[in-house]
């Protein structure tokens, strides 16, 4: 797959990306979109990390659906991050299928689509990813990364590992790592692509028959994780979908099933099924205590001159405030300055998309505190 | 940066016993009133706690680093001596454990300042006395059934528990509401003052 537009990079061309599989993949083409200007002293740039099946459109117009770009409510001029003002960057991930490297893309060795001899990656290795492409756009540090949901455990990942190219991060709806519950649900997706058999052990790019039907249930399953029993229940209630009585078959009677299965079928035209299970398998490995003997905090040491910012939401069941909180009280006792809310809402983990005053009020007030803070011609000043 | 010059009186007794440059934590920060004027004037590496989504919002809005939460539930996940001091003013009366939320402050902090509204105050005592109803006056303003200050105590009673366990009593000052001192002692100081202020040591060698 290639970028139709000139905002694509082609990076780990001599030195390849060292994954924490101990694999090791070059090259690895970047697909991004960047909003407004980079100043001179490149103190104004912003990185936004995308969530599972998120893509480098957080402003802006989609080119492929025409509909506003995912973030597009907070990014663009005039609004919370003012691309008048701020310089906003978004990569696709790497082993999505927007145009970055995945498993969708040619295996130089095969001339074929990766497929699942792609290897598998991890958040940090999303990460390296960015932080090369930083290097390539000439941007030493970042005034502030931020992110929901997987985008947020990137922002995680971003202060565990390049601490000194931050001044300030905010991590939505987030987690440090996957509960057995959140593999569970991945889990039940990736076995419905698997069991579709035009998944045919990920070889389906040329047959012209992707998965469908698999990563349709997948999209639906997950879906139901972001939102909440409440919203489900406000929403659709049992309301019938354009009929009075129910049918005695397997319809779709509920606007609920209706719903759900709108959400499989758009889903399948954007997303590569491949993709699905590389995303999620890396999320699915995500568990950044272990990585320092079960104390988070000891992750975020280097970090303690980061300025962090964390919002949870009290009806997301998929990265609850207790997850949220967990990285709050390690910051904090790693001594990094942290400000947290949990945000009243009935919207579920998607609430970090929507619109919640709270949530804009919190960050609206701490990017103008960030930037107050700044100054991105004083090494000495910050995060030695 | 905002430039604080002046504080609420009361809060102005709190300044002026932190150290310049000390790491502190305010444990319902509120509007953060205190907390930015300590930044500011002092330079301090202040963190704050509290519980309403308002104040956590106008907290962030200056600058300052908070956490949305309560005495009861946050204190527990800091490390042992990670602040020089912790402040909880005004807010001992409305936390479920009052005496471990007290003990949390020493294990945290290397020094404690905690303020209280007085419930041994004449006025106080007066009301109940003459009314035979739950005092409501200037510093407590709600009825019983819709306040926030479930475990009231006066200045004794305090005193009492800091006896009771141990706990090295550096400053005592009593004060009006308007932050007027009252130079006093501990049993006059219980009739007459609204609010009262102890310093309080955790026994920690720096």
């Amino acid at each position: 797959m290639t970028s139709d537009d000139n905002n694509s990079v082609t990076l780990f061309k001599d030195a390849p990306l060292e994954l924490d599989s101990g694999a090791a993949l070059s090259p690895v083409t970047v697909a991004y979109e960047t909003y407004g200007t980079l100043a001179e002293d490149g103190g104004n740039a912003i990185l936004i990390c995308h969530a599972l099946t998120g893509d480098q459109y957080a402003a802006g117009t989609h080119p492929i659906t025409g509909k506003p770009g995912w973030w597009s409510r907070i990014i663009g001029p005039g609004k919370l991050i003012d691309t008048d003002k701020h310089f906003v960057v978004c990569s696709n991930v790497l082993g999505s299928c927007m145009g970055t490297t995945g498993p969708s893309s040619i295996n130089p060795v095969t001339g074929e689509p990766w497929g699942i001899d792609f290897p598998v990656i991890t958040i940090r290795d999303m990460i390296r990813v960015q932080a090369a492409l930083l290097d390539s756009l000439k941007i030493d540090k970042l005034l502030m990364v931020l992110g929901g949901s997987m985008g947020g455990m990137q922002v995680l990942e971003w202060l565990t590992t390049y601490p000194k190219r931050i001044h300030s991060a905010a991590i939505l709806a987030s987690a440090a790592r996957h509960t057995a519950q959140n593999i569970a649900f991945h889990e039940v997706g990736r076995q419905a692509v698997m069991a579709d058999p035009n998944w045919n052990q990920g070889r389906y790019y040329a047959s012209n028959t992707p998965p469908d039907k698999g990563l349709s249930v997948a999209r639906m399953t997950a879906h139901i994780t972001y939102l909440s029993e409440d919203a489900l229940t406000q929403k659709f209630g049992r309301n019938l979908q354009e009929r009075d009585e129910v049918t005695f078959g397997f319809d779709a009677d509920f606007q609920v099933e209706s719903y759900l299965r709108h959400q499989g079928s758009t889903f399948v035209d954007r997303f590569d099924a491949n993709s699905y299970l590389y995303i999620t398998r890396a999320m699915d490995y995500l568990d950044i205590p272990s990585r320092y003997g079960g104390r988070l905090a000891d992750a975020f040491v280097a970090a303690r001159n980061v300025r962090c910012c964390v919002i949870s939401f009290t009806s997301d069941w998929l990265y609850p405030t207790v997850e949220n909180k967990r990285i709050v009280h390690a910051l904090n006792a790693a001594g990094a300055p942290v400000s947290f809310a949990e945000i009243e809402t009935p919207h579920g983990h998607d609430s970090f998309l929507l619109e919640i005053e709270e949530m804009d009020v919190m960050l609206e007030g701490f990017l103008a505190s960030a930037e107050r803070t700044y100054s991105p011609t004083d090494q000495m000043g910050e995060g030695q | 940066m905002t430039n604080a010059t002046a504080i609420r009186p009361d809060l102005q007794l709190i300044a002026d016993l932190v150290e310049p440059g000390a790491r502190v934590l305010d444990i319902g920060c509120a509007d953060g009133e205190l907390l930015d004027f300590l930044v500011n004037t002092k330079n301090v590496d202040g963190r704050g706690i509290e519980i309403s989504q308002t104040g956590v919002n106008q907290c962030v809005a200056k600058g300052l680093s908070v956490i949305q939460g309560d005495a009861d539930n946050d204190l527990a996940e800091y490390p042992d001596q990670s602040f020089d001091t912790v402040i909880l003013s005004r807010t001992l009366q409305a936390v479920h454990q009052p005496k471990t939320v007290l003990l949390e402050l020493l294990r945290i902090g290397k020094k404690a300042i905690v303020t209280i509204p007085n419930f041994g105050q004449w006025h106080v005592r007066l009301s109940l006395f003459g009314r035979g109803r739950m005092p409501v006056t200037k510093s407590l303003r709600r009825t019983w059934y819709n306040t926030e200050n479930i475990h009231f105590c006066t200045i004794l009673d305090l005193h009492d528990l800091i006896v009771e366990e141990n706990i090295e009593l550096l400053q005592f000052v009593p004060h009006q509401k308007d932050g007027k001192r009252l130079n006093m002692g501990l049993k006059r100081a219980n009739w007459f003052a609204d609010q009262a202020l102890f310093l309080l040591d955790s026994g920690h060698q720096v």
